[in-house]
């Protein structure tokens, strides 16, 4: 093998059985490029299964810091004998093949501009380890071992993982030991090593961390004061749940066994954004995590929490839809149905996180907003961000920080007002005060109702008073507008064309365009942080002749939504889309808006 | 139509021990229709509170949607109340009470909203014990709709229009003593003598209340046939006994003279007293009261009273073992670790 080493490049994609352990050991693999200080992301493609069927986990290696998916395997690990001759087809040309050689390979399955290295895995496990579930465990370590020392990845770093994995468990310490070096020392007796595509240390990392969306969700909904959780299991949004109930156990249980927080698994996902809403009502902070369904459940209630002005907060992890879609696949296809979450003239503020960094900061940030603007605030990840581990700014909190806990009139300020009117716009920004239940012995009470009410909270089916109301709201939108976090605009000022892009998309977009720009095809960029847009947005499609959106979703939802709210010409805004449920990858992006741009454009 | 009262006050009215007229628990004029068997449930929860002597501010109440989930803005007018949507009453009434423990939580609902659209959240918040009060206005119709049979329609009930209902009723409060709710009882909108303390004796009770009262459409559904009419109702009412409700601080004092009535104690202290029409009742054993509901229904009684009573119970916030200070007074210290901890997060995160 005299092919030129590359070093740091490149993807490596694991197929796996669901429910058979692989997932820790491919983390394992993960956390040591992690620790070796160089830039990678990993995605898990799984099944909507628990035991069986097929599952993927794929490692982008990339010294650029391009975490985003590119198509094309350099190197797949099979362990699945049921997926090898889809497998094998992923693999680049020169690619490299690893499967588990305790049986032979078809010989249809062979191609020959790839190389195959074959490892006995579960016949050295079974020559090793007695009970069969071990057998099958250490397999996977079996192939980590192997896996490490092809790339060259330092064994102690792996070593180092697994002590600290197996800290209160360190009877399982030496076996593990044992499963790396069969892998490695299979390797080294049988092919040469290290491949020509390998690892090396380097310090690109700074303080960053390698963590999940859904797990720095949940440390947002804890450090931005949530007390009350209700929630209703559904894939990929449970772990948002999940890890807020963990990190609430260590860090809220008070010394006598009290809790400072109550959670409630619901009956669905009407009850669970109904307690949110009576929690946020009586002013407590609350959230709600969901997707797919669970969305379309809850909103008869955003409804009337948009109409009543009561807060909420709903982590929304988007997945793959319509209907139960594919459950275990991403997309950013919730734009519009949360947008517009329930009937009539609704709005709703929605804040779109590209890290796990932004997911705890939105969904801190969520919880102000919502009290500040008495409306459910809907923070839209997805799959992707949430479930998989992410390379992110480390996670920031200011101790001086204080919760906004909006224009809520306590008993003093009850006291000395003239007079007090759930509806009235006092301060010309479209938002009322509100008072909590128990207040004051006299003053202060109103009854909330998703039915027409004047300023003083009585009932009213006067058009006046409901034309009145609904122009108030439409004023509070437009303060929303100003409240929400800001577009992130790059690359600014350098051409006629621009590219707006929101969450994940991020990553690949941005491989893509500096793949562009070397062809000398320069863009402007604009991150849509927030809906609704603010003027940024607006001035950011004005100054640029042709605006490329690019999204996860079939219909180009982003796009139908800027060009409503912002009254564009649709042929200005070109979309750019995928939808295959497999995060958007650079090479997509990059194919399309080079066919998807006029030539005239191009050339300016 | 918005109704507002005179708020000119007779100075007569007499105040009670926490300072409130009768008619600081009043609420806006009710736009029901007139006899309606609501507006009698609305006052009897009027003078509950007030007898009680509950500061209104103390009690927050919650409805779904129907003629029934209107009737808070007509009682206590100085609470706040949330007006839900369509049977999602208990869901919102969860939220606020883990909110704050502190408050008095009344729910009232209709048979559509609780038998039919919201039976699941009905269910449910019966299995978790929330500390509320849920009323249950039971017309056997959908009165704002106009008259279509509900699911507490009896079989073999003809509607205004003259048709039967074809399909088996779901009795609520059997359905409740089943889930295992620590308070049930059934009452009629006609009879404030035995509604008023169920009504008090539930708003004390430290777990989940349920009242399922009788109260009759006269709109659509108090024609002859109807077994929800008033006149088939006070010809078919049985009483478990006749009660009422002595708190902890008077001397049980007995208006007529049974041979001896059965006590229970509420939580706070205050007695329950039963004048037993059978010496077999015994409204704290579960199996017997399910055996004497079926026996009623069987024989084409309803059978109203208290029918169950679990005096010492543990509600939600007992479950969770929340803390004693309401979640929603909790600060920034009490919540946030702080930055410390979230050096120490990142740090297992590398
Ligand atoms: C989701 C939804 N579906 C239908 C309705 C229409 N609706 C309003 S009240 C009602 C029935 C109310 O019946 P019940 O709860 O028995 O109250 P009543 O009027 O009899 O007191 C219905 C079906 C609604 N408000 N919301
Ligand atoms: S329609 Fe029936 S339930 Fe509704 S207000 Fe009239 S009498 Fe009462
Ligand atoms: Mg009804």
């Amino acid at each position: 093998m005299s092919k030129p080493v590359r070093v740091n490049d490149m993807v490596i994609r694991f197929a796996n059985v669901n429910g058979t352990g692989s997932a820790s050991a491919n983390d394992l693999f993960s956390k040591a490029v992690f620790r070796m200080g160089i830039p990678l992301s990993s995605k898990n493609f799984f099944p909507s299964n628990i035991q069986g069927l097929p599952t993927w986990y794929e490692v982008r290696v990339s010294e650029k810091g391009y975490t985003g998916r590119r198509n094309g395997v350099d190197l797949l690990v099979a362990v699945n004998p049921q997926t090898y001759a889809k497998d094998i087809a992923t693999v680049v040309p020169g690619g490299y093949f690893l499967y588990d050689s305790t049986k032979n390979l078809h010989p249809e399955l062979i191609r020959k501009d790839i190389n195959y290295i074959g490892i006995p895995m579960m016949k050295l496990c079974m020559e090793n380890y007695d009970i069969p579930r071990q057998q099958q465990l250490f397999k996977n370590i079996v192939y980590i071992g192997a896996l490490a020392t092809l790339l060259d990845v330092e064994m102690e770093v792996i070593r180092d993982i697994i002590r600290q994995m197996f800290a209160k468990k360190e009877k399982l310490i030496p076996p593990n030991f044992k499963a790396l070096d069969l892998g490695a020392n299979y390797v080294k007796e049988n092919f040469s090593w290290p491949l020509e595509i390998r690892l090396e240390r380097r310090d690109a990392l700074g303080d960053q961390i390698f963590m999940d969306g859904n797990s720095a969700a949940s440390l947002g909904a804890l450090y931005g004061g949530v007390t009350f959780a209700a929630w209703y299991p559904i894939t990929p949004s449970t772990s948002v749940i999940s890890a807020f109930e963990k990190y609430c156990k260590k860090y809220r249980t008070n010394p006598d066994g009290t809790t400072n927080y109550a959670i409630v698994q619901a009956e669905d996902e009407l009850a669970a954004i109904g307690m949110v809403i009576g929690a946020s009502w009586n002013g407590a902070r609350a959230f709600t995590s969901t997707s797919g369904a669970g969305i379309s459940l809850m909103t008869e209630f955003l409804g009337l929490a948009y109409f009543a002005e009561v807060p909420a907060v709903i982590v929304n992890v988007q997945r793959g839809g319509p209907s139960t879609g594919m459950p275990t696949r991403t997309q950013q296809s919730d734009i519009i149905s949360c947008a517009y979450a329930s009937h009539g003239d609704t709005k709703q503020v929605l804040l779109f996180p590209s890290t796990p960094a932004e997911c705890f900061e939105m969904t801190a940030q969520a919880l102000d907003l919502a009290e500040r603007l008495q409306t459910p605030v809907l923070v839209m990840t997805d799959l992707d961000l949430g479930m998989n581990l992410h390379l992110s700014p480390a996670l920031k909190w200011d101790d001086n920080r204080k919760y906004d806990r909006g224009k809520v009139l306590n008993r003093q300020q009850l006291e000395e007002a003239k007079q007090f009117g759930r509806y009235l716009d006092v301060d010309g920004d479209g938002i009322c005060y509100r008072t909590l239940p128990g207040t004051h012995p006299t003053k202060g009470s109103f009854f909330t109702r998703g039915t027409s009410r004047d300023e003083f909270a009585r009932y009213t089916e006067e058009g006046e008073a409901y034309v009145r109301n609904m122009q108030r709201l439409q004023k509070k939108w437009k303060t929303a507008a100003d409240l929400v976090p800001a577009p992130e605009v790059t690359r600014t000022g350098t051409s006629k064309l621009g590219v707006i892009y929101f969450g994940t998309t991020k990553f690949s977009a941005d491989e893509a365009l500096d793949m562009l720009a070397e062809e000398g095809m320069k863009f402007d960029v604009l991150r849509i942080k927030a809906f609704p847009f603010g003027g940024d947005v607006h001035k950011f499609i004005k100054d640029h002749e042709q605006v490329v959106v690019i999204e996860q979703n079939r219909d180009a939802q982003m796009r139908t939504v800027l060009m409503t709210e912002l009254e564009i010409d649709p042929a200005k805004l070109i979309s750019v889309v995928n939808y295959d449920g497999m995060p958007i990858a650079a090479d997509t992006i990059y194919d399309q808006i080079k066919k998807r741009l006029s030539p005239i454009a191009v050339k300016a | 139509m918005t109704f507002v009262k005179p708020t000119f006050r007779h100075p007569a009215l007499t105040k009670n021990a926490v300072g409130f007229t009768k008619a600081d628990y009043e609420g806006a004029l009710s736009t029901l229709c007139a006899g309606c068997g609501h507006d009698s449930i609305s006052a009897s929860i009027v003078q509950a509170c007030y007898e009680l002597d509950i500061e209104p501010h103390r009690v927050a109440k919650f409805s779904g949607i129907g003629c029934s989930s209107k009737t808070p803005t007509y009682f206590l007018g100085n609470s706040h109340g949330f007006n839900t949507v369509h049977g999602r009453m208990p869901s919102v009434t969860t939220g606020a009470n883990l909110a704050n423990k502190d408050l008095i939580y009344l729910g009232v609902s209709g048979d559509g909203d609780s038998a039919s659209i919201g039976l699941g959240q009905f269910c449910h918040v019966i299995r978790r014990n929330l500390n509320m009060t849920y009323i249950v206005m039971n017309n056997g119709c959908y009165g704002l709709t106009k008259g279509q049979d509900s699911a507490t329609a009896d079989r073999g009930s003809i509607n205004k229009s003259g048709v039967e209902n074809r399909f088996q009723s779901i009795d609520l409060a059997a359905l409740a003593l089943e889930l295992g709710a620590s308070f049930v009882a059934r009452s009629f909108s006609g009879d404030k003598g035995q509604l008023i303390p169920l009504i008090k004796a539930a708003l004390l009770h430290p777990g989940f209340a349920f009242i399922d009262v009788i109260s009759p459409c006269v709109t659509f559904n108090n024609n002859d046939g109807s077994t929800k009419s008033y006149d088939f109702v006070r010809d078919h009412i049985d009483a478990t006994s006749p009660l009422d409700f002595v708190p902890e601080e008077d001397e049980i004092t007995l208006e007529y003279d049974p041979e001896k009535p059965a006590e229970v104690k509420l939580h706070d202290g205050s007695i329950l007293n039963f004048y037993k029409l059978n010496p077999l009742w015994d409204p704290t054993d579960r199996n017997l009261s399910v055996e004497r509901m079926n026996k009623a229904r069987q024989e084409g009684h309803i059978l109203t009273g208290l029918l169950y009573l679990e005096p010492s119970t543990s509600d939600l916030h007992k479950t969770l073992q929340t803390t004693a200070k309401p979640l929603n007074t909790l600060k920034e210290d009490d919540l946030c670790p702080g930055s410390q901890a979230l050096d120490k997060i990142n740090q297992g995160l590398r």
